[in-house]
C-alpha cells in the first residue's frame, strides 16, 4: 500500500496559482494573475486556500468583481485537495458586499441586497463571445502577416488550422483561439467563423475583418487603461535598494496619511 | 494659437476643461479621495513623465495655473467648461458651474460655460436649468447618465424624465448636449457605457447636437454605428487622444475609425486638462500622420484640414464662435497686457 504523497504547502501554492492563471478578467480576456491582480496566495495545513486580489481602480465595475471572485474560488476548489477557498478583494468600493458574497457563496444579486438587478450569466456570455471574436482576430492578423492568402484561410477548417506550421506565437494563438472557439459554436467545421458558426464568405471577409477589428478596439481601450491605472495605483516601478527617498516616494504616502 | 511651419495659424477651441477642488478638505467621504486618485491614475499614465504634477498639485491646481496651462504654456484659444458636480462625494462639489464662472468673469473671451443637469431633480431640477440659462447664458450642457441619485443607479436620455428636460434645453438656446459615455463611475451591474439611448434621443431631438464625450469608448463599434444614423452626434476625443503619443498605433487606429464612420466634421479635440495638459496634445495631433497600412485598411485620412476641424473648426460652429472677430478681440488683449 501506498501513501498519498501530501504536497507540501508550497508545492500547493504552486498549484494554486497556475489555477488562478487560467482565470481571465471577463473583460479584457487576460489572465487575473498576468494581469497582476492576485497579490497573495495562502494554503493552511488542512487544505484552506486563502486569496487576496485587487483591481486597477476602486471604482472598477463591481459584476466583473464578483464574476473574477467567483471564477477564482471554483477554480481553486477543483483542486482534488482543496478543502475551502477564500477569496478577498482590497482597496475597492464594494469589497465588503463583495467579500461577503464570497464569503457565504451567494448569488450576485443577493451579495448587493437587491441593489443589483442584473444577470451575471448574460455578462459572462457577452464577454465570452467578445473574447472569441477578439482570440479569432489575432490568429487571422498573425497568419495574414506570414502573408497567406486570405482564401486559402478561409478553406480552413479547424483541424487544418490545428496542423498548420505557424511559429510559437502563433501556436498560442490559435491554442487560445481554438478553446474558445469549441466553447461558443462546437468542435468541427470551418476554422474561422461568425457568431452563430456560419463561415465567412468571399464578399463578407472584410467586413468581417473590419467588425474584429473594432471588437479589439474596444477591448484594447480598456486593457491599456487598466494596466497603466493599476502600476499608478499600486506605484509597481520596485524602489531602488538603499537609495534615499526622494519628492516621489513622499509624494506617494500622501493618500496613506488621510485627512 | 497653433501656428505651422508655414505661418498658418490655427484656432484652437479645447471642448473638455475642467477646475475642480480635490483637496482633503473638500472630500465628504472616502468617495472623494478616491476619485480624485484615480483620476490622478490617468494622469500618471498617460501625462508625459517630464510634465507630471505632484498629486498635491493635482488634487487643486488652482485657476491661475488653468489660465497658464491652457493659453499662455499651451496652444489653446478657447476652452469648454464641462462641470461635474459629484455632491456626494464633496463637500462643495467637484468642478461646478459656479466655480467656472469665477475665471470666465475673469477672462470672458477664453471661456464657454456650460451647464449640467440631471432629469431625476424633477421641476426643481427645470428651474434650476432656467435660472443657469438666464445667468449665464448656456449653450450647453454636460450629463452623467451613470450617476447614481438615491435608488437610481443611473438613466437614459430615452426617459420620459430626460425627454422632458431636453425639451426645454431646447427652448433655453441650450443645444448642445454633452454626454459622459466611457470610463465611468459607479457602474454596478448596469451597462453604464450603452450608448443605445443617444440613438433615441438624437432622433428626437433633431436641432440638438450629442456630444459623446470619449467616443463611448470602449463601446466604439456601437457609438460609430449609431453616430452615422444620426447627423446631430458627434465624437469628444477626451481620454482618446492622449493615447496619441505613448500608444500611437493604437491612437491610429481609433481616430482612424472615428474618421471613417463619422468624419471629420463631427469630432472635437478636448485634453480633459487638469488629467492632461493642451501643449503636447495639440503639437502631437499636428505633428500626426496615419500610418500607411490602417490608411489602406480604413480608407480615412487625417489631413490638415481635417486637423483644423476637430481642433477648432467644428466646436466653433456647434457654439456660435466667429473665429475671425474672436483672434481680433484675443490680440487686443494682448497688446493691452504687452502695454501695461
Amino acid at each position: 500500500m501506498t501513501a498519498v504523497a501530501v504536497a507540501p504547502a508550497e508545492a500547493r501554492a504552486r498549484q494554486v496559482w497556475d489555477r488562478l492563471g487560467a482565470v481571465t478578467d471577463p473583460e479584457l480576456d487576460e489572465s487575473v494573475t498576468e494581469l497582476g491582480f492576485v497579490t497573495d496566495v495562502d494554503v493552511a495545513d488542512d487544505g484552506a486556500v486563502q486569496i487576496r486580489f485587487r483591481l486597477p481602480t476602486y471604482w472598477c465595475a463591481a459584476n466583473f468583481a464578483f464574476l473574477m471572485a467567483d471564477d477564482m474560488r471554483r477554480a481553486v476548489l477543483a483542486l482534488p485537495w482543496a478543502t475551502s477557498a477564500q477569496v478577498e478583494l482590497g482597496d475597492h468600493m464594494y469589497a465588503e458586499a463583495i467579500n461577503r458574497g464570497m464569503a457565504q457563496g451567494l448569488a450576485f444579486r443577493d451579495a448587493f441586497d437587491g441593489e443589483a438587478d442584473g444577470d451575471l450569466e448574460e455578462i459572462r456570455r457577452t464577454f465570452i463571445l467578445k473574447a472569441f471574436q477578439r482570440r479569432q482576430e489575432a490568429v487571422i492578423r498573425h497568419l495574414l502577416d506570414q502573408d497567406r492568402d486570405p482564401a486559402a484561410l478561409r478553406a480552413l477548417d479547424v483541424d487544418a488550422l490545428r496542423g498548420l506550421d505557424v511559429g510559437a506565437e502563433g501556436r498560442r494563438l490559435v491554442d487560445r483561439y481554438l478553446d474558445l472557439r469549441q466553447d461558443v459554436v462546437g468542435a468541427g467545421g470551418p476554422a474561422f467563423v461568425d457568431d452563430g458558426g456560419a463561415a465567412i464568405t468571399a464578399e463578407g471577409w472584410q467586413a468581417h475583418l473590419a467588425s474584429l477589428r473594432r471588437v479589439w478596439i474596444n477591448t484594447e481601450f480598456n486593457g491599456a487603461l487598466c494596466r497603466g491605472l493599476l502600476a499608478a495605483r499600486f506605484s509597481e516601478d520596485p524602489p531602488v535598494p538603499g537609495a534615499e527617498p526622494t519628492l516621489v516616494d513622499f509624494i506617494r504616502q500622501l493618500p496613506a496619511d488621510g485627512r | 494659437m497653433y501656428r505651422t511651419k508655414d505661418g498658418e495659424e490655427i484656432f484652437i477651441i479645447d471642448g473638455h476643461v475642467h477646475l475642480w477642488d480635490g483637496r482633503p478638505e473638500n472630500w465628504k467621504n472616502v468617495h472623494g479621495q478616491q476619485f480624485i486618485d484615480c483620476f490622478y491614475g490617468y494622469h500618471t499614465f498617460l501625462q508625459p513623465k517630464d510634465r507630471q504634477w505632484s498629486r498635491e498639485k493635482f488634487y487643486n491646481y488652482g485657476a491661475e495655473t488653468m489660465y497658464n496651462d491652457l493659453f499662455v504654456q499651451g496652444y489653446d484659444d478657447m476652452a469648454i467648461f464641462q462641470p461635474t458636480y459629484l455632491k456626494d462625494f464633496y463637500v462643495n462639489g467637484f468642478n461646478t458651474l459656479e466655480q467656472n464662472a469665477v475665471l470666465k468673469t475673469k477672462y470672458p473671451d477664453r471661456f464657454i460655460l456650460n451647464g449640467a443637469f440631471d432629469p431625476r431633480d424633477g421641476e426643481a431640477g427645470l428651474a434650476r436649468l432656467e435660472e443657469d440659462a438666464a445667468t449665464h447664458g448656456l449653450k450647453g450642457v454636460k450629463l452623467y447618465t451613470a450617476e447614481w441619485k438615491g435608488d437610481s443607479k443611473g438613466y437614459k436620455l430615452s426617459d420620459p424624465g430626460a425627454q422632458k428636460f431636453l425639451e426645454r434645453a431646447e427652448k433655453l438656446g441650450i443645444k448642445n448636449i454633452h454626454v459622459h459615455k466611457g470610463p465611468t463611475i459607479l457602474p454596478l451591474n448596469r451597462d453604464a457605457f450603452d450608448v443605445a439611448d443617444i440613438d433615441d434621443a438624437a432622433t428626437s431631438f433633431p436641432n440638438l447636437n450629442f456630444i459623446v464625450e470619449h467616443c463611448g469608448l470602449p463601446r466604439l463599434d456601437d457609438f460609430c454605428w449609431i453616430a452615422t444614423q444620426e447627423t446631430n452626434v458627434y465624437g469628444g476625443l477626451a481620454v482618446a487622444l492622449p493615447f496619441i503619443r505613448n500608444q500611437p498605433k493604437y491612437f491610429a487606429h481609433v481616430i482612424s475609425q472615428l474618421l471613417m464612420w463619422l468624419g471629420e466634421d463631427k469630432l472635437l479635440y478636448g485634453s480633459d486638462y487638469g488629467i492632461w495638459t493642451p501643449d503636447w496634445l495639440v503639437e502631437d495631433l499636428m505633428a500626426f500622420e496615419l500610418p500607411e497600412d490602417i490608411t489602406r485598411e480604413t480608407g480615412a485620412k487625417l489631413t490638415l484640414q481635417a486637423k483644423k476641424k476637430i481642433l477648432g473648426l467644428n466646436a466653433a460652429r456647434l457654439y456660435d464662435v466667429d473665429i475671425e472677430a474672436k483672434k481680433a478681440v484675443l490680440a487686443d488683449a494682448r497688446q493691452s497686457v504687452a502695454a501695461e
